[in-house]
């Protein structure tokens, strides 16, 4: 198959949309400029003009209404925020407006609007430019939560986004954007609330968010060497989830850790972790564990950064010591530095 | 003087005033389990502003929905079935009296958050503006919205895509209890409003037919060449902030202020009008007693009716 970026695939999957259906418009603040958000809106505003891909004034709040008010009239609405931490301005607008449209008004408003919000981190970005922020909306009954990995994911669920009548919170992580992977040409659409199994293995489940994905194959990959076989599961989507796919592989592995992109505390991972000790309380081996972001801000300066955030080694020790295995070497294995490959800014 | 006209205003603002007396009258009985924010004294301004628009005009409101969702929808039933939580009610109780919706007659839905309605107006407006419809979009709310940040977003935004917009300020002076010098750093909400490329009015008038004739004129305009329209209308809120009763006893206003606007309440002044007209008495009353009728008879059916289904809880979500 065809091998493009995370990155083009979003791009393709907005352009194969508006070429589509031309009630399909995207804006947001940067959207149209030379940097095109990380490249992912590159020359469509050349292509679709300006009445369909547009710059907007700094006001994430009122824009997102207006995202909102051209859905009721039958439009269908991307908004994009390059860094999901200024959709906090329209937190108002997705919690108190968007989620409750279609249930206040029985079903008369629907609301087929997308919010791309790009996740990150590195390079000093700090306390304001690093949030994951998906648990908070998958909170709200009336909005769907949907976070690819995969650069076929993101075609295929961002496509069903764009489809979809309710509103959409579509969560990308920036370090995601050079991966490539296979990705047809054909336009496609990818259900939501279907897990994608990223991996097999009989011994462990891992469960992993985003970029954790990443970071979860490579302990993987490593922890083989080693004898111990872990399953990935990536849900693909927050909001439905697909709760029977995590539930089916614990009960095969009888361990379940999740790794999620984001702080533990009231988080996705508890979430996870409340949903299998219950459905597989009799078939667990050991106790859920977790793994995510520290419980602070996160820091600006590089050697507090890389403490704040887990990675592979993390998810190795963590495996090791729920097996009582003895902790594998780290001499000699190369593991995943943004110094390679992001020189910033995010 | 245009007869049809006053009559038709006047039929309008009887039954607003009609509906929230017998509102006034049963709400005791606690059947009616949603808080009212009652619009008694803003008739002018929902009749007024709503006659001058086509059914297919679309509006959003605050939670202070009542006069305008009588005055767009004409729709009694609908407006009490909702208020009761009745199966009868297209949104089964979902919405109460501060989330009326009745989008196919226009009334697209409010918001209890104070301003958060009025860039969806402007989305709305906009999507009317590239689908060349000729429809008007119409945001009401409170002078309060005016303090809060997205109003201003919303105005730039609107003022910058010349959008067929009408920003109506229902200018009561009050948010909920306090009091316009309290919250404003400026001495005129319509000056500032002047310098953004958008059209202004200001009046202070009880007269329907005024802010009838008003925001028509604009709205021919408007229909002509887009551009938002910013319109404050001074008026009175009889009653309290939330409930159905006169509050001059808890002491942030003054009852005699009441009684100066009393001298020129909307309805009243409207009733006069028709008398100079021509009207004698007896028609008035006729029109009065058949609205009364319509008011008392829906009521009485709709109290009636089942509450809507339990299992309206959980649906609708999502689509």
């Amino acid at each position: 198959m065809r091998q493009i970026t995370y990155c083009e695939a979003l791009r393709e999957a907005m352009i194969q949309e508006m070429e589509r259906d031309g009630k399909v418009f995207v804006y947001g603040i940067g959207v149209p400029d030379h940097k095109a958000i990380f490249g992912s809106t590159a020359g469509l505003v050349k292509r679709f003009g300006k009445t369909r891909c547009f710059d907007t004034p700094l006001s994430e709040d009122a824009m997102t209404g207006f995202g909102l008010g051209a859905a009721l009239n039958g439009m269908r609405p991307i908004h994009i925020h390059i860094r999901i931490d200024f959709m906090l301005l329209a937190f108002n607008q997705i919690a108190n407006m968007l989620s409750c449209s279609n249930y206040s008004s029985c079903g008369k408003l629907k609301v087929p609007m997308v919010i791309r919000g790009i996740i990150g981190r590195g390079w000093g970005q700090g306390f304001q430019h690093s949030k994951s922020m998906y648990s908070v909306f998958a909170h709200i009954p009336g909005i769907k939560v949907v976070i690819p990995t995969m650069a076929y994911d993101a075609k295929g669920l961002l496509i069903s986004a764009i489809r979809d009548d309710n509103p959409v919170i579509f969560i990308e992580h920036r370090w995601l954007y050079w991966q490539k992977g296979g990705v047809p040409k054909s336009s496609y659409a990818l259900p939501f609330g279907k897990a994608n199994i990223l991996r097999k293995g009989r011994d462990i489940t891992i469960v992993a968010t985003s970029w954790m994905n990443v970071e979860a194959v490579f302990a993987a990959e490593l922890l083989m060497k080693e004898g111990v076989n872990v399953e990935i599961i990536d849900p693909r989507t927050i909001v439905p989830l697909d709760e029977e796919s995590i539930v089916a592989s614990v009960e095969k592995t009888g361990r379940c850790i999740i790794v999620d992109n984001d702080w533990l505390f009231c988080g996705f991972s508890a979430e996870v972790a409340a949903r299998v000790s219950s459905r597989c309380f009799g078939k667990l081996k050991s106790p859920v564990r977790r793994i995510g972001f520290a419980h602070t801000p996160c820091p600006t300066a590089r050697h507090l950064e890389n403490e704040f955030f887990p990675n592979a080694k993390n998810i190795i020790r963590e495996v090791e010591d729920m097996l009582k295995l003895k902790p594998m070497s780290f001499d000699g294995i190369e593991f995943y530095s943004h110094e390679k490959k992001f020189k910033g800014p995010f | 003087m245009n007869k049809k006209l006053s009559i038709e205003l006047y039929k309008k603002m009887y039954l607003i005033r009609c509906a929230e007396k017998q509102i006034q009258k049963y709400y005791h009985e606690d059947e009616m389990k949603t808080p009212m924010h009652m619009s008694m004294g803003n008739e002018a301004i929902a009749a007024g502003v709503c006659h001058a628009l086509t059914e297919s005009d679309q509006i959003f409101t605050t939670y202070r929905t009542h006069s305008i969702f009588l005055a767009k929808t004409g729709d009694v039933n609908e407006f009490f079935a909702e208020m009761y939580a009745k199966e009868t009610s297209s949104l089964k109780g979902k919405g109460g009296s501060m989330h009326l919706c009745l989008p196919k007659k226009g009334f697209m839905g409010t918001s209890a958050i104070v301003s958060a309605h009025i860039p969806v107006a402007v989305g709305c407006a906009w999507a009317n503006k590239i689908n060349k419809n000729r429809k008007i979009v119409v945001a009401f709310f409170g002078d309060g919205a005016v303090d809060e940040g997205v109003f201003w977003e919303s105005l730039n935004i609107a003022s910058l895509m010349q959008l067929p917009v009408i920003f109506v300020c229902e200018d009561n002076e009050l948010a909920v209890h306090s009091h316009i010098k309290e919250r404003r750093g400026y001495n005129s909400i319509t000056e500032i409003v002047k310098k953004f490329r958008c059209q202004t009015l200001e009046i202070d008038s009880t007269d329907a037919e005024e802010i009838y004739n008003l925001t028509s004129k604009a709205i021919d305009v408007l229909r002509k060449k887009p551009e938002p329209y910013f319109m404050n209308f001074k008026y009175y809120r009889y009653l309290e902030h939330v409930g159905i009763n006169y509050d001059f006893d808890a002491g942030y206003r003054k009852k005699d202020e009441f009684k100066k606007w009393l001298k020129r309440d909307p309805v009243s002044l409207q009733r006069i009008r028709l008398m100079k007209s021509g009207y004698v008495n007896g028609e008035i009353k006729k029109i009065e007693k058949e609205i009364l009728n319509e008011v008392v008879f829906t009521i009485k059916n709709v109290k009636n009716a089942k509450l809507s289904s339990t299992d309206e809880l959980h649906k609708g979500v999502f689509q």
